[in-house]
């Protein structure tokens, strides 16, 4: 070299005037522009409050209390939503159903992401012969109808786990076939998203400096990749716990869900479609909480892909 | 080359365009942006204006806003006037806009991907511009579309109509959309960083393509840069941008000899040389350009000048002319002798 | 410099992507040949340019030579360790002595880690330091080096400028006492007053520690200023190699003499007096490389011989090297 400075200069230090501002922080001020998410997150906890709430004033007993004399009565003072074809009072049933069908969302939605992750997240990183395997069997299991699967696996295994007690109250065993049916058929998607974004992120810059200086490939895979594709993983799981819930409705509408006395929304609705006209709360009142949760969580879901989208990094 | 260097080669002719006190603003939710903060400056007929400044300068928003191509809300041109040809472009209705940015001022941008139409064909999205703008036939659009295509270096024009924009390397669909702006013969082009995503063999050949058509043509051309050294070779006349002011605007030759501004003097300084041994460290400009999410007060460089004085923290200096040759600059100090000005 | 033996020996390195076809089984039914077989050696405390143009493998280059991607054939030796049959301890070993700097400050930060779990990533891979304290006290003392405050540890990168954010990546990379390090054109997507910040910092590094640099770049005027040996790279090969005065001022392979006249010169009566080559054309694509010398479809002195042999890579002159039949 010509001219080496002689000596090192010293730096001015760089400082920040603004105030510190985390990752969350930043998503919730995003989440907050986003008038329908709020609607749909302020109704949610309503729903969840119904649900919960309830049982301080209604016990399930009287939920699952029939009386065949009470049978097909219309809103009243005493029965506010009615009573349905075996003289259940549906405002309880409503009250407790809610429970097992936001449970019921929630905890399929959780085996689906576990399985959905694995899967993805095994593909997308390893590539090669392990992703091809594992890909073509995400796309043959989407190749078969979803509804399809749901009612032959709830039809083979439905009805024979014994009922369980568990938060204090008992359930019909089928709740949980119902939870793994449902995670078991819809894990599919999930594994495709998450693989996208660990195929992208693994050629990020940040994932080479890693691995340039040596992080395991389970340090990459959990602590650098997994947290950056958490926005899409949110987004649909929150869209996931809605598909569940339908799910639910949908088999057990058609007698293979969850199996009585145990309530849900979606059982509720079994034999309503005979009294379509004459008793039109029997679908009424369950049809349009399935219609505000699921409606609410899609409104969330949009709020959070806004909100959690990498990409809007600014304030 | 050289002698119309010396010449100034667009002395006698008329003004173009010419921008009045312009101001944009950008709306958002962190706040006001301020893009623009009142810049005045002109082109003449046939004239090359560089304008320079490093991201976030303003220099590719303030001639959008000319073209009124930001959108609006959350931007706003909240000010001044932009007369082309004596017409205040600022008052147009967005269909009046359409015919002039057709047929009047054409623009090019960094990447020409994102600005041609994956599914039509290049010949197809020639020939519509000289359809629609001219009112040519096909027959005649075809044959001027040749002709266009040729002029801006593709080879074999005639068998090329039917390619797409993927069957194109980088430099070729800057050329080709080279070509689409030339179609209608513009009087003024606006060139956004054309040649900032090209490599430094393929940028020579933009620009000489662009230098030579130019002076064929005889068109004004606006050449919007972060690059000294492209500036250098292409320019008439550079102005330097910075936090949305124009900082210092000269001919090319006395902007590089005698830099007035503490910037464009700190930007050239930063500035390696390929022609030349290595002789001192680089020059390097502390901290980093001013929030835009601020109104600016004061100079906008003064927290990064070296010769910043107490005046220039509460005065923004407006441009004014130093010598002759309408060098102006926007400063307080004497550079040479950091005494006021 | 001196009689030491070079830090980094690269030996016939070559990179090929198989391009594969097939749903499980996957056929290769042909190769990106984005390096081809390139030799070139780095002495201690020496910066070597790598520069080409957009595709010419430089990158790739660089990454390989780390073992980021795995080599198709040839051999490098860091500092006596062959990086290509290191295993378990003697990788990590590598892996700490050689360092990266990558190109974009907006990917090659985690966006969800703080300023302090990035810096210290290498210190806790190598358990470095056995207190948080000390690892603390350590993220701060290389935070002081690149010219940011401490108090900024808690930090997330979005809240950092472009030039900061590529200091934070300058401090990670330096936290585990390199000697090598590779810098991937680590000015490029910055301005210009912020990339001579970058770059006095990599001089005063490289001065205070005894750094040796591979730096990566296509900006062939900062090349000449920060490098003291220059290579150019033409799909995927070597064309020349040779100090940087030499190399600027008496260039040999047609290539360089078109790459450095297409250079820009910030300087209006310079550059306009410049004899400028225009190349025709473009850079032909890896998969299908032109046969002979890869250069000779755009290059004004090719004939037969340039189309039917590749040039040998061999010196022209004391410590020049270059891959031409013309010369």
């Amino acid at each position: 070299m010509e001219t080496t400075a002689s000596q090192i200069p010293i730096l001015t230090l760089d400082d920040l005037e603004t105030p510190p501002l985390s990752l969350g922080q930043l998503a919730w001020r995003r989440f907050k522009r986003h008038k329908p998410a709020i609607i749909g997150l302020v109704v949610l906890v309503l729903l969840v409050m119904y649900a919960l709430g309830g049982t301080l004033f209604i016990s399930e007993k009287y939920a699952n209390f029939n009386d065949t004399s009470l049978r097909l009565q219309g809103p009243s003072a005493v029965h506010p939503f009615g009573t349905d074809s075996i003289g259940r009072d549906i405002l309880a049933r409503t009250i407790y159903g809610g429970q097992i069908s936001l449970m019921i969302g929630l905890t399929a939605v959780i085996v689906e992401t576990l399985l959905g992750i694995l899967v993805g997240a095994i593909a997308g990183y390893y590539g090669g012969v392990v992703d091809s395997v594992l890909m073509r069997i995400t796309e043959a299991m989407l190749n078969i109808p979803e509804i399809f699967l749901l009612i032959v696996m709830a039809k083979y295994f439905g009805g024979k786990i014994p009922e369980v007690d568990l938060l204090g109250r008992t359930f019909s065993g089928s709740v949980i076939v119902i939870v793994l049916i449902i995670g078991l058929t819809s894990w599919m998607y999930l594994a495709r998203i998450v693989r996208a974004q660990f195929l992208s992120l693994k050629e990020n810059e940040f994932v080479l400096a890693a691995r340039a200086t040596g992080t395991s490939n389970f340090e990459i895979i959990f602590r650098h990749i997994l947290p950056n594709s958490i926005a899409p993983i949110v987004v649909s799981a929150t869209l996931g716990v809605a598909n569940a819930i339908l799910s639910e409705a949908y088999i057990s509408f058609l007698g293979l869900g969850v199996q009585p006395p145990t309530a849900t929304w979606g059982n509720m609705l079994d034999g309503a479609n005979n009294y379509l006209d004459t008793a039109p709360w029997l679908w009424f009142f369950p049809g349009i909480l399935i219609l505000l949760t699921v409606l609410s969580i899609n409104f969330l879901g949009d709020g959070l892909r806004d909100a959690l989208d990498p990409r809007s990094r600014t304030v | 080359m050289l002698s119309t260097l010396e010449a100034g080669r667009c002395e006698s002719m008329g003004t173009l365009l010419d921008v009045k006190d312009l101001k944009t603003r950008f709306h958002t939710p962190e706040g006001t942006v301020y893009a623009v903060n009142g810049i005045s400056f002109h082109v003449k007929e046939g004239e090359t204006l560089a304008v320079v400044g490093e991201s976030g300068c303003g220099k590719s928003v303030s001639m959008l806003s000319i073209l009124q191509l930001i959108l609006v809300p959350p931007g706003e041109i909240a000010g001044g006037q932009a007369l082309y040809r004596g017409v205040d472009l600022l008052k147009k209705s967005e269909s009046e806009m359409e015919a002039i940015r057709g047929q009047e001022v054409a623009m090019i941008f960094q990447d020409p991907m994102t600005s041609l139409n994956p599914v039509l064909s290049i010949g197809r999205q020639i020939s519509e511009t000289l359809r629609t703008h001219k009112g040519m036939d096909q027959k005649e659009a075809n044959r001027r579309t040749i002709e266009l295509l040729e002029m801006v270096g593709i080879s074999d024009p005639a068998h090329r109509l039917g390619d797409y924009p993927h069957q194109f390397s980088g430099g070729m669909r800057q050329r080709v959309m080279i070509a689409i702006a030339l179609a209608c013969n513009p009087s003024l082009l606006i060139a956004d960083e054309p040649t900032t995503a090209l490599d430094v063999t393929i940028q020579a050949q933009i620009v000489e393509l662009v230098t030579k058509i130019r002076d064929q043509v005889h068109m004004a051309v606006i050449w919007i840069t972060h690059d000294l050294g492209v500036v250098a070779g292409i320019a008439d006349r550079v102005m330097v941008m910075y936090a949305g002011f124009i900082v210092e605007e000269a001919s090319v030759v006395e902007l590089y000899e005698n830099p007035c501004h503490p910037y464009t003097s700190a930007l050239l300084g930063a500035l390696p040389r390929v022609d030349r041994r290595r002789d001192h460290r680089l020059k390097s400009i502390p901290g980093a350009p001013p929030s835009l999410l601020v109104e600016p007060h004061g100079c906008p460089f003064s927290a990064r000048c070296e010769v910043v004085i107490d005046r220039c923290k509460t005065d923004n200096p407006l441009l004014t002319p130093v010598g002759q040759d309408h060098h102006n600059i926007a400063c307080w100090v004497d550079i040479n002798t950091g005494a006021p000005r | 410099m001196n009689g030491s033996p070079p830090l980094v020996i690269v030996d016939n390195l070559t990179k090929h992507f198989p391009v594969t076809r097939g749903i499980i089984i996957q056929r290769k039914v042909g190769a990106v040949r984005a390096v081809d077989g390139i030799s070139f050696t780095i002495d201690q405390g020496e910066t070597l340019g790598l520069v080409g143009e957009s595709g010419c493998g430089k990158t790739t280059a660089g990454r390989t030579l780390l073992g980021l991607y795995p080599a198709t054939a040839g051999t490098v030796t860091i500092d006596g360790h062959n990086i290509r049959s290191a295993k378990g301890r003697e990788m990590l070993l590598i892996r700490r002595i050689a360092q990266m700097i990558f190109q974009d400050p907006y990917a090659s930060l985690n966006p969800r880690w703080t300023v302090h779990s990035i810096i210290s990533e290498p210190l806790r891979v190598h358990h470095l330091f056995k207190t948080e304290a000390e690892r603390v006290e350590r993220v701060q003392e290389l935070m002081g080096l690149v010219g940011l405050s401490g108090r900024l540890i808690n930090r997330f990168p979005h809240e950092f400028s472009g030039g900061q954010r590529q200091r934070i990546g300058v401090a990670r990379a330096l936290a585990s006492d390199p000697r090598f390090i590779v810098c991937d054109e680590p000015i490029s997507a910055l301005d210009v007053s912020i990339q001579a910040q970058v770059v006095n910092l990599l001089e005063d590094l490289q001065d205070r520690f005894g750094l040796t640099y591979l730096f990566i770049a296509h900006d062939l005027s900062m090349v000449r200023h920060i490098c003291d040996r220059v290579a150019v790279m033409y799909l995927g090969l070597m064309a020349e190699l040779a100090d940087r005065n030499e190399l600027y001022e008496h260039p040999l392979h047609p290539y360089t003499i078109a790459l450095l006249s297409a250079v820009p010169v910030p300087d209006p009566r310079k550059d306009r007096a410049r004899r400028r080559i225009i190349l025709a054309g473009d850079v032909p694509s890896p998969i299908n490389p032109p046969s002979g010398c890869r250069f000779h479809p755009r290059c004004p002195l090719a004939d037969q011989q340039c189309s039917d042999e590749v040039p040998e890579w061999r010196l022209a002159a004391p410590s020049h090297w270059v891959a031409c039949h013309k010369v």
